[in-house]
């Protein structure tokens, strides 16, 4: 009950924290779908090189935040940005690299060979095949990479409230340090909320830009 | 017309060069079939995947029409030769229309125009245009979905096409079918076509000329009946198969070896038709203990009689020639 009268009152502000928080994991994946499906799409060349930035990949992908965002203060207060929306950013941004490259490259790999011959052998330049053909038929699987990423995405930005990034994170660590169950419980409940509700847009999203003659058909 | 002149592709691997195809000569007349033939790994498919350049030869040349094919863009040189592979290869995010129409539109084709000769070519195949043109890849049967490959592949009416197997992967009785009619298109649209294969009685049927090869070299290279009456040594004579006598006798229609007047034959027992081939004649005479067989018409009319010593000749007189 008195959780529920906090809410209520604090509304403006929880408003506030969501919005924070899609700001951040909202340029972060923005960033890392401009720069993580043209590095899988250029993976696709070279087995060699695939292995090392999937590599290199996973390891970010196992760095704890509270770490990254360590490593991050330091670098960061060069330029005057140690602590705050920055470093959640770019932090977030590194989270996303993964499942978006590893997403791309995986689809656009598993394009049938005969396809791509087929295409090839009509005249197609690489690009023409590219856009006419791989990628339409890698979007459902990339975007399912970008679902994964914005999912993570809102849970390391909850960290990042503690280096001052604001965000959905705030009530909790506000809660944990002033023992107030109600902003813990607030905080807890709208993060859960804005995961499911992202992942289930991004699902509504993904099934409206897969190829018709791509999706499974009810017989 | 197409000449490869001394074509060869060696490949290099961990142990060491590989000739995939060794020296190989050939012409294709303009509106002839040419049947590349022979068991797997034998180099038929590299052979033709060098003609749209989509294996560099190692050496030699390709001519098309007279020229040069090393000279031209391959990107343009492509989209001037239909293809048709064994997989079909229909792109899956796009509808019938929308394949048929991707070298027309690559050519700068309005939307109008290719659509209108999708609409063309599904007619050509007998397949109802407004039922299929907004159908996916995935909503086709294997033989409507390689009918469509190969509209496809004649969309801007190329003057040539290469098949690669194109109907290796259908059942039996679609791949007939579909024989039937691309040889009946074939008769009006005379294209020149490299049509890979491993099936001896397709080559027979599809071919004006069959080059059979064997570890990348070209065995032998004539018309389907020099090479069933005379292979040119044990390997094309195993490959052609023991008999051979009889695929040769689907070659000959009755109408050539049939005889008037149609005295010495009764109004009843069996009868073929001018426009079967000598198979079943042969299998009548195996069925009944007759000396010739009338020859009946569409209209019913008796216009001929084929005899056993005929069909004899007949198989004698190809081979002497």
């Amino acid at each position: 009950m008195e959780t529920l009268l906090f809410i209520l009152h604090n509304l403006p502000a929880i408003g506030e924290r969501t919005l924070e928080h899609i700001s951040i994991v909202g340029v972060a994946v923005g960033i890392a779908i401009l720069t993580g499906v043209p590095i899988g799409i250029a993976i696709t060349q070279s087995q060699r090189v695939a292995d090392t930035v999937l590599y290199l990949g996973s390891i970010m992908i196992t760095i704890p935040s509270i770490a990254l965002f360590g490593v991050l203060i330091p670098i960061l207060s060069k330029i005057g940005h140690g602590i705050g929306w920055l470093p959640a950013v770019i932090a977030a941004m590194l989270y996303a690299q993964l499942p978006i490259i590893r997403n791309t490259y995986t689809a656009i790999r598993n394009v049938d060979p005969a396809l791509r011959s087929a295409a090839t052998g009509m005249g197609m330049s690489a690009m023409q095949r590219l856009l006419r053909v791989e990628i339409p038929i890698a979007l459902p699987v990339i975007l399912a990479g970008v679902r994964i990423a914005v999912v993570l995405n809102i849970g390391v930005t909850a960290i990042a409230a503690y280096i001052g990034a604001g965000g959905l994170g705030t009530f909790i660590s506000r809660g944990i340090s002033q023992t107030d169950i109600r902003q813990l419980i607030t905080g807890a409940l709208a993060l859960g909320l804005l995961a499911i509700a992202a992942d289930y847009l991004l699902l509504r999203l993904q099934r409206r830009l897969t190829p018709k003659g791509l999706a499974v058909r009810d017989a | 017309m197409i000449r490869l002149e001394g074509l060869s592709r060696t490949y290099s691997t961990a142990r060491g060069a590989v000739t995939a195809v060794d020296n190989v000569s050939l012409e294709v007349d303009d509106g002839e079939t040419c049947v590349l033939l022979g068991p797997s790994g034998c180099g038929k498919t590299t052979t033709l995947r060098m003609i749209n350049r989509l294996v560099l030869p190692t050496s030699g040349k390709i001519f098309i029409a007279g020229r040069d094919t090393d000279g031209v863009d391959p990107v343009q040189l492509r989209r001037g030769i239909g293809y048709v592979i064994q997989q079909i290869g229909l792109f899956p995010n796009m509808t019938v229309a929308e394949n048929i129409g991707v070298v027309p539109r690559l050519l700068g084709w309005s939307l109008a125009k290719s659509r209108r000769r999708a609409e063309e070519l599904l007619a050509l195949l007998a397949l109802e245009p407004a039922q299929f043109l907004g159908r996916y890849p995935n909503e086709l049967s294997g033989g409507q979905a390689q009918r469509i490959g190969v509209a496809r592949a004649l969309a801007v009416d190329p003057p040539v096409l290469l098949m690669d197997e194109p109907f290796a992967a259908l059942d039996p009785i679609n791949r007939e079918s579909i024989q039937d009619e691309f040889l009946r298109m074939q008769k009006t649209l005379r294209k020149t076509i490299l049509f890979v294969s491993h099936d001896i009685d397709e080559a027979v049927k599809m071919a004006d000329r069959i080059a059979i090869f064997r570890a990348g070299r070209l065995a032998q290279f004539g018309p389907p009946d020099e090479l069933l009456a005379r292979p040119a040594d044990d390997f094309v004579a195993s490959f052609v198969g023991r008999d051979r006598t009889l695929k040769r006798l689907r070659l000959i229609r009755v109408r050539d070896v049939m005889i008037s007047p149609t005295d010495g034959v009764g109004a009843s027992g069996p009868s073929v038709s001018p426009d079967d081939d000598l198979r079943s004649v042969a299998a009548l005479f195996l069925e009944h203990d007759v000396e010739s067989i009338r020859c009946i018409d569409d209209t019913g009319r008796v216009v001929g009689r084929v005899s056993r010593a005929a069909v004899a000749a007949r198989l004698k007189s190809e081979l002497a020639r």
